[in-house]
């Protein structure tokens, strides 16, 4: 085997074959074909033009990590005919760097504006496109969707992104600086904890730092909590439209309840500056320990009645049932990640797969709903509330006693390091190559979102397109996070 | 397991009174305090340790100052601090109508519309949310604020689907170039006199995006602002407070 492998999430450059184009191809098909998933893809400009790819590979089923490079690039022979889930990730490298995949299906831009010709359109009698966005009517970000209709049924759906595109890789490049984690903390607002874990974890592999026991519940306490938050307000948001009203009041206001606990000791509903390479920023008192302890009791006590409320309504159930369906196979063909791909009875959560910290003990149970429907989507949110906040009431039970934070060093030059870390969406990739003053040479950032979108559009063939915002909910991707 | 009226009644009124009667937990970060007065002498700790330069030191031209506009209240200046000259409070009230008063040390507050706008506007608001590459936390409050514990709707404000039919437009995020066309669109469909709220510190000043060359600095760059709230994101309450001090219906932290 190649010196690819990241040990402690950090590999030494240096030790690194640069494979040709060809090879490089062949290198990752490979390992895919014996079980590696492509969990990013990168480019390294090459001072001469073109770019080194950097691939990292994960392997799920025994939780390493290994990276496979190129040699400079400016074409090569596209992998996505034979691994479909690049499809995407191809099409950024083309966009951020030039470096052509050849023979690629579908080279639509990511984050440009797109022209007229990128769209696809059906044509026939009676077919008809319905154009939204990318200003929406509601309070959310922007993207442009494109339904090609026939009668009120989708025949196919385009989501074309990059409204919300602001540099951060761009932003992050040269760092580690004062305003990096901050960066971090701002790539998806509503994943600031996942993202924020994701880039100290890196910067700590970078260094050769770890962060005390103590920080690393903390982080995943901080992380439980954004999630059962997220999920406890998208079943609000997916009650109210079917026209649930009482249920989506109520959880609502519960997802405000549990972001008031992040409140109650980081001083922010969403938890910024909390995480810090080194470990955290905020310590817990035992009273405050015990305070929050006593109010995730509550929530978990109204939580679930009007969960079961949701669920066992006829008319509620009626709706969520059969809507938006995505077979395994599709989910796995196109990457799919997160509660998304669990729903459809993938096994992919980076917190049982690549465990950190707390998570290492185990206790990350798959949810059992995976009808690929919009009610296994919520079904799968739901069970995942009960298992955070559950989890979240173990460790406030049993807080290792120490500091909270270590100074982390100086990134090692030289180093290529990764971290995959299981936000609320799904997994989140933060790849960081050094140079040779120990500074991020790139710095690569991949939310689940740039890999869902496509699953939200495929989940709407032959669906009614009144449907499309309650299909919507259930994924609840980000824009933010997409278009970076 | 019980029926929907039975978790009715066990849930109760979850609405909570506007001005807080109890204000924010002190663990909240709100409106900072700057006391330049307890600088020590030379000293730009803060300065340096700030991400965004909101915090500039006093020179010859000007005295020191925090701008609220810029800040993402990170914290890293009051850490910095050798003095406590500079802290943050639980207060959740920032909003400002021009961007020197969102500057500390300041006197702060919101100007009310003058009497013929609100007497146009009436005693309440339509409005039309514009994200222009916000990373969703600010979008998230602003959709909070919908919810039966904010309960936005109960002060006459709301948030609508069209441009045509609102009064303004909420602004969040740097202002993306791929964004500014849209923008602009979408103010013009709003019916003159109309509104701008910048909301958080991406709108106001780019945030962390500020020199970004993807990103405007701000909605100032495409529209005129005429209400500016900070925050990284603004509180609920911090938005609210904007939005009613606009309108005039807060006077001496009473509501009316």
């Amino acid at each position: 085997m190649s010196a690819g492998w990241l040990e402690g999430g950090v590999a030494d450059r240096a030790t690194l074959r640069a494979l040709e184009g060809p090879a490089f191809r062949e290198a990752v098909l490979e390992r895919a074909a014996a079980g590696g998933r492509v969990a990013a893809l990168a480019g390294l400009p090459a001072p001469a033009g073109g770019a080194s790819l950097l691939a990292l590979m994960a392997y799920d089923d025994r939780g390493a990590l290994e990276a496979v490079l190129s040699s400079p690039l400016s074409s090569y022979r596209a992998l996505t005919p034979d691994l479909p889930q690049a499809h995407v990730l191809e099409r950024e490298l083309f966009e951020q760097h030039g470096v052509l995949p050849e023979g690629h299906p579908w080279m639509k831009p990511v984050r440009r504006t797109a022209r007229r010709e990128d769209f696809f359109t059906v044509q026939g009698e009676a077919v008809h496109e319905v154009a939204v966005g990318p200003v929406h009517a509601g309070i959310i970000d922007p993207g442009h969707f494109r339904f090609q209709c026939h009668g009120e049924t989708v025949l196919h759906l385009q989501i074309q992104l990059g409204y919300q595109h602001r540099g951060v890789e761009e932003a992050l490049q040269g760092g580690p600086g004062p305003s990096s984690a901050i960066l971090a903390e701002t790539i998806a607002g509503d994943t600031t904890i996942g993202h924020a874990v994701a880039h100290a974890q890196v910067v700590e592999a970078l260094a050769g730092c770890e962060p005390p026991p103590r920080a690393e519940v903390i982080r995943a306490l901080a992380l439980e909590l954004e999630r059962a938050a997220s999920h406890a307000g998208d079943l609000g948001a997916m009650a109210g439209d079917v026209g649930f009203l009482p249920a989506a009041s109520w959880f609502g206001r519960l997802r405000g309840d549990l972001l008031n606990l992040l409140m109650a000791f980081t001083g922010s509903r969403f938890g910024r500056s909390l995480v810090r390479p080194g470990g955290v920023r905020h310590d817990l008192t035992e009273d405050m320990a015990r305070g929050i302890a006593w109010r995730l009791r509550g929530a978990e006590e109204e939580l679930a009645p009007v969960a079961h409320l949701l669920f066992e309504t006829p008319s509620v159930r009626a709706r969520l049932e059969g809507t938006g369906p995505l077979s395994k196979q599709a989910a796995a063909e196109l990457g799919l990640l997160g509660p998304a791909a669990r729903a459809c009875g993938s096994p992919l959560d980076a917190r049982k797969d690549h465990p950190w910290g707390p998570y290492r003990a185990g206790g990350v149970l798959l949810p059992e709903a995976r009808s690929g429907d919009v009610l296994a989507r919520a079904q799968v949110r739901w069970s995942e509330t009960r298992q955070s906040v559950r989890m979240c009431l173990e460790w406030l039970g049993s807080l290792p006693h120490g500091p909270i934070r270590t100074e982390c060093g100086a990134p090692r030059p030289g180093r290529i390091a990764a971290a995959l870390v299981e936000g609320w969406r799904g997994e989140i990739v933060h790849l960081a190559v050094t140079g040779p003053a120990g500074r991020f040479e790139r710095y690569k950032v991949k939310d689940p979102s740039l890999q869902n979108w496509p699953g939200l559009a495929l989940a709407m063939r032959q669906g009614a397109i009144s449907d499309f915002p309650l299909c919507n909910k259930s994924f609840n991707l980000s824009y933010a996070g997409h278009d970076l | 397991m019980p029926s929907w009226l039975t978790i009715r009644v066990r849930q109760g009124s979850s609405t909570r009174p506007f001005p807080p009667e109890e204000g924010l937990p002190e663990s909240f970060r709100g409106a900072p305090v700057f006391d330049p007065a307890l600088c020590p002498d030379g000293c730009r700790a803060c300065a340096q340790a700030c991400p965004t330069a909101a915090v500039r030191p006093a020179s010859h031209q000007q005295p020191a100052s925090l701008d609220l506009g810029r800040c993402l209240f990170c914290l890293e200046c009051s850490e910095a601090c050798p003095e406590e000259a500079l802290r943050f409070t639980p207060d959740h009230r920032m909003a400002s109508r021009t961007r020197q008063g969102l500057l500390r040390p300041g006197p702060g507050g919101v100007e009310a519309l003058d009497e013929a706008s609100r007497r146009l506007f009436g005693r309440s608001l339509r409005l039309r949310h514009v994200s222009a590459g916000d990373c969703s936390a600010c979008a998230a409050e602003l959709q909070a604020l919908g919810n039966v514990v904010f309960d936005l709707s109960r002060f006459g404000v709301q948030f609508v689907a069209s441009p045509r039919h609102a009064d303004g437009i909420v602004v969040t995020g740097p202002v993306t170039r791929n964004m500014e066309t849209a923008l602009r669109k979408t103010y013009d469909a709003v019916p003159s006199p109309r509104l701008v709220i910048a909301t958080g510190a991406c709108a106001i000043s780019g945030g962390p995006f500020a020199g970004s060359p993807h990103a405007l600095d701000g909605a100032e760059a495409v529209v005129p602002v005429d209400l500016f709230i900070p925050g990284c994101p603004p509180h609920p309450w911090t938005i609210l407070d904007g939005l009613l001090g606009l309108l005039g219906r807060i006077e001496k932290g009473e509501r009316r």
